[in-house]
C-alpha cells in the first residue's frame, strides 16, 4: 500500500510557488513532484527545479503525457484555464484543487465543510476574502439563524495580482455566495478595498452577521456565539496560524433600518506565514494554506491513511532562509 | 489715501427702484452653448448626508427642479455608489433602481448618471441601471487602483453609456502618478476622468496641478477632465475654478453642497461664480437658486459644515463619508469623533473602509480606560 501520494501545481507564480514550499514543509503525505508553466523564462519553474521538482513549460499537455501521474493538482492559474483543464483531469483520474473562481467543484472551506467532500473529484477553494469569512459566518449561523451576512475584505494593493484586478467583480460574486453555501446565510454580500498605503496593511476582513434581536442583548444566547466564533478561530488557526481577532466580537442592539434585527461584528486579521510571500500577504496564505490543507486530506483519504499534518504548534516559526532568500515582491 | 467718506449729497441719485422680479428675469436662462457641464451629485454624494434615507417624492422634486434650471447630468445612486446598502455604509430607505428609474421618469433634458465602484458594485448592478436609463456610468476607483475598473469601463462602452472615471482621494497620488492612473481608465473606455478631492484636501495649486497633470496626458486623445470638490477647507468652489482655468470641462457640485463631509461645491453657488466671471454653465441661476433654498432645503436634516471633524478630514486627508460614521462610533464607545478621524488619517485608510471606523473607537476607548487606571494608580489607588 502506498502511503505518500504526488503532486503537480499549475501555475509557477507566486500562489503556486507558496503552495508548493507549503507542502514541503508541512506534508508528510503530499510529495510536490511537477511544477508546470506556460512561460521558459518564468522565475516560479526556475525556483521549483532548484528545490528538485520536474517543471515544464509545456502546459498540461506535458503533464498528461507523463508516465506517472500525479494523484493530485493544484490549479493556480486562471478560471478560464481551470474551465478547460479540469474535464481533462478527470479523465485522467486527477483528484483537483482550483484556487481560481472557476467554481467547477463545490466551494470548500477546510473547517466548515470539508468532510462532506471527501470523495469529489473537484473541490474550489472560494477566494481569500471566503476563506477568511466563510469560518466567521458558519460560526454564527450555527447558533442563530443568519438571515443576512457581509464581508469587508481590506488587502494591500500590493498582494493584488493582475489577475484580481482583472476580474474583480468575480471576488465579490464568488465570495457573496459562499457566504450562503458554506457560512450559512441566507443572503451574503461581499466588498473588497484595496488599499495601497505603506507599510503594507495586513490583511483585514470585517464580518457582520444580522442575528435575531434577543441575540444582540447580553446574554446566554450571546454568550454562546462568542464561543462557537472563539472555537472556530482556534479551528482556523492549526493551518492558518496568523489567523486572529483584532477585537472582541462587538454586538449591536437591534435597529428599524435593520429590519428589526440585531448584529454582530467580527473584526478579523489575517498575518501571512510567511513561507514565501511576505507576511502582509495574508490573503494569499489563507488560500494556499487552505488548498494545502485540503490537499493534504483528500489524498490521505483516498490512499486510505492517516494525514499527518504538521500543525501550527509544530512548526514553530517560518524557515529563515526561505524568507530571506526566496521573499520576493509580489 | 484722502478721506474715503461719501456724503449724502455725492451718493448716486436712485430713480428706479430694481424689483425681485427684474432680478430674476435678467438672469442668465438655461441651455445654450456652454463653457463647461456642472453634473449634480445631490443625489449621491448627498446620500450620505441624508444617511442614505432619500424618497422617491425627494428624488423626484430634485430631479425635477435642476431639470429645469439647465443642469445636463443629474448623478442618483447611494453615496458609496451602485450596491452601496449595506451595514458598513448604511442601508437606503429606498432601493436605488426605484429612484433611478424615477430620476430618469422626470428628466427631460438632463441626463441620469450613476456612480459605482468596483469591488463594491459589479457589472450586473451597472446593467440594471442602464435597464433603468441611466446613461452615464461614472466609475470611482482610488487613486492608485485604476485597473480594477478596466472590466467596468468596457461593459459601460459595450451598453452604449457615456463614461466617467473617478480617481478618489487625489490628493494621496502626485499629479503625475494621477496622470498615469487616468490613462489607464481612459484606454478602458473613460470619456472623462476626474480628479476627486474625497476629503476636500487639496488646497488651490494642489487641485490645479493635478488637473493639469491629467489634462496634458489625456487631452490629446480627446477625452475630457472634471474636478469633484469638497468643501472641508472651504475650496470647493475656488478648487473648480481652478480646474477650470486648467482646462477642465465638467465641474461637480451639489445643491445647499449637500454631500459628505463639510459637503461638495454648491452647485449654486459654481453657477452663480462662473456667471460672474463670464463662463457659460447653460444654468438658469434663478432656477438653481430656487432648487437650493425651495426644495433642497426643506428636506436636509443637517446642513453640511465646516466643524471640527470635517475640517480635521480635511487637514488629514480622511475620505468625506467617514463622517457621520465617525460621529456613530464616537457617541457609541464614547470617544472623540475627531479623534477617530485623525487616527484613520494616520493610518491612510481608503475610501470604502468605514468597517476600520470601529477598530478605531475600540482603540481609543481601550487607551481611555487605560489612561483612567493610569491615573488611578498615580493617585495611589492599587
Amino acid at each position: 500500500m502506498r502511503t505518500k501520494g504526488t503532486a503537480a501545481i499549475v501555475g509557477p507564480g507566486n500562489i503556486g510557488t507558496d503552495l508548493m514550499f507549503k507542502l514541503m514543509r508541512r506534508s508528510d503525505i503530499i510529495e510536490p513532484r511537477y511544477m508546470i508553466g506556460v512561460d521558459p523564462q518564468s522565475d516560479g519553474l526556475r525556483r521549483a527545479k532548484s528545490v528538485g521538482l520536474e517543471a515544464s513549460a509545456e502546459g498540461v499537455d506535458w503533464l498528461l503525457a507523463q508516465e506517472e501521474l500525479p494523484d493530485i493538482v493544484f490549479e493556480c492559474t486562471s478560471a478560464k484555464a481551470h474551465e478547460a483543464n479540469a474535464p481533462r483531469y478527470a479523465e485522467a483520474g486527477i483528484l483537483a484543487v482550483d484556487l481560481t473562481p472557476a467554481a467547477v467543484g463545490p466551494y470548500l472551506c477546510p473547517p466548515v465543510n470539508l468532510e462532506f467532500n471527501l470523495d469529489a473529484m473537484n473541490v474550489n477553494m472560494i477566494t481569500c476574502g471566503g476563506q477568511a469569512t466563510t469560518p466567521m459566518v458558519k460560526a454564527v449561523s450555527s447558533v442563530v439563524p443568519v438571515p443576512y451576512a457581509e464581508i469587508v475584505a481590506s488587502i494591500s494593493s500590493l498582494s493584488a495580482g493582475p489577475g484580481t484586478r482583472a476580474n474583480i467583480d468575480e471576488f465579490t460574486e464568488t465570495t457573496s455566495a459562499a457566504l450562503e453555501v458554506v457560512g450559512g446565510a441566507e443572503r451574503g454580500k461581499a466588498i473588497i478595498i484595496l488599499n495601497p498605503v505603506e507599510p503594507p496593511l495586513m490583511m483585514r476582513n470585517s464580518v457582520f452577521c444580522a442575528i435575531p434581536e434577543e441575540a444582540g442583548e447580553p446574554g446566554e444566547l450571546q454568550d454562546k456565539i462568542l464561543e462557537s466564533i472563539h472555537a472556530m478561530v482556534r479551528t482556523v488557526q492549526d493551518y492558518v496560524p496568523g489567523y486572529h481577532l483584532r477585537a472582541e466580537p462587538q454586538f449591536d442592539h437591534a435597529r428599524e433600518t435593520w429590519q428589526g434585527m440585531a448584529r454582530v461584528f467580527v473584526p478579523i486579521e489575517v498575518k501571512g506565514r510567511g513561507d514565501y510571500l511576505p507576511d502582509y500577504a495574508g490573503n494569499l496564505d489563507i488560500i494556499t494554506a487552505a488548498a494545502a490543507r485540503v490537499g493534504d486530506i483528500m489524498v490521505a483519504h483516498r490512499l486510505g491513511v492517516e494525514t499527518s499534518w504538521k500543525s501550527s504548534a509544530d512548526l514553530g516559526d517560518a524557515p529563515d532562509a526561505i524568507v530571506e532568500t526566496e521573499k520576493a515582491g509580489v | 489715501m484722502g478721506d474715503m467718506t461719501i456724503r449724502p449729497e455725492d451718493a448716486p441719485k436712485v430713480d428706479h427702484i430694481v424689483t425681485e422680479s427684474e432680478v430674476l428675469e435678467n438672469l442668465p436662462k438655461a441651455g445654450g452653448e456652454t463653457d463647461l457641464r456642472i453634473t449634480d451629485s445631490t443625489l449621491r454624494d448627498g446620500s450620505h448626508a441624508m444617511a442614505h434615507q432619500y424618497t422617491e417624492e425627494q428624488v423626484r422634486g430634485v430631479v425635477s427642479a435642476l431639470d429645469r434650471a439647465g443642469v445636463q447630468v443629474i448623478e442618483v445612486s447611494h453615496g458609496d455608489g451602485l450596491g452601496g446598502s449595506s451595514f458598513n455604509y448604511g442601508f437606503s430607505k429606498v432601493d436605488e433602481f426605484d429612484l433611478i428609474k424615477a430620476a430618469v421618469e422626470e428628466a427631460t433634458q438632463a441626463k441620469i448618471a450613476i456612480l459605482m465602484l468596483p469591488g463594491l458594485g459589479t457589472v450586473h448592478h451597472l446593467k440594471k441601471a442602464h435597464e433603468m436609463g441611466a446613461s452615464v456610468a461614472r466609475i470611482a476607483t482610488h487613486c492608485t487602483e485604476a485597473d480594477v475598473s478596466i472590466q467596468h469601463f468596457g461593459e459601460a462602452r459595450k451598453l452604449g453609456m457615456e463614461t466617467v472615471g473617478f480617481l478618489m482621494l487625489s490628493h494621496k497620488a502626485s499629479p503625475a502618478k494621477l496622470a498615469e492612473q487616468a490613462r489607464i481608465m481612459v484606454d478602458a473606455g473613460a470619456q472623462c476622468v476626474y480628479v476627486v478631492d474625497s476629503a476636500g484636501a487639496l488646497v488651490l495649486s494642489d487641485a490645479q496641478e493635478r488637473v493639469q497633470a491629467v489634462i496634458d496626458e489625456i487631452g490629446p486623445d480627446g477625452a475630457q477632465v472634471g474636478f469633484h470638490g469638497h468643501q472641508n477647507l472651504s475650496l470647493g468652489i475656488a478648487n473648480s475654478v481652478l480646474a477650470y482655468q486648467a482646462g477642465a470641462k465638467q465641474i461637480d457640485g451639489a445643491l445647499c453642497a449637500l454631500g459628505a463631509g463639510a459637503g461638495n461645491s454648491p452647485t449654486e453657488v459654481l453657477a452663480a461664480t462662473f456667471e460672474r466671471m463670464g463662463i457659460k454653465t447653460g444654468v438658469d441661476l434663478g432656477e438653481v437658486l430656487s432648487a437650493a433654498e425651495d426644495v433642497v432645503r426643506p428636506f436636509i436634516p443637517r446642513l453640511p459644515w465646516m466643524d471640527r471633524a470635517s475640517i480635521t478630514q480635511g487637514y488629514a486627508g480622511v475620505y468625506s463619508s467617514f463622517l457621520l460614521h465617525a460621529e456613530r462610533a464616537a457617541a457609541r464607545y464614547d470617544v472623540p469623533a475627531h479623534a477617530i478621524l485623525q487616527k484613520v488619517g494616520e493610518y491612510g485608510y481608503v475610501g470604502g473602509q468605514e468597517d476600520m471606523i470601529i477598530d478605531i473607537a475600540l482603540e481609543l476607548q481601550q487607551e481611555k480606560e487605560r489612561m483612567a487606571l493610569g491615573d488611578l494608580a498615580a493617585a495611589g489607588v492599587r
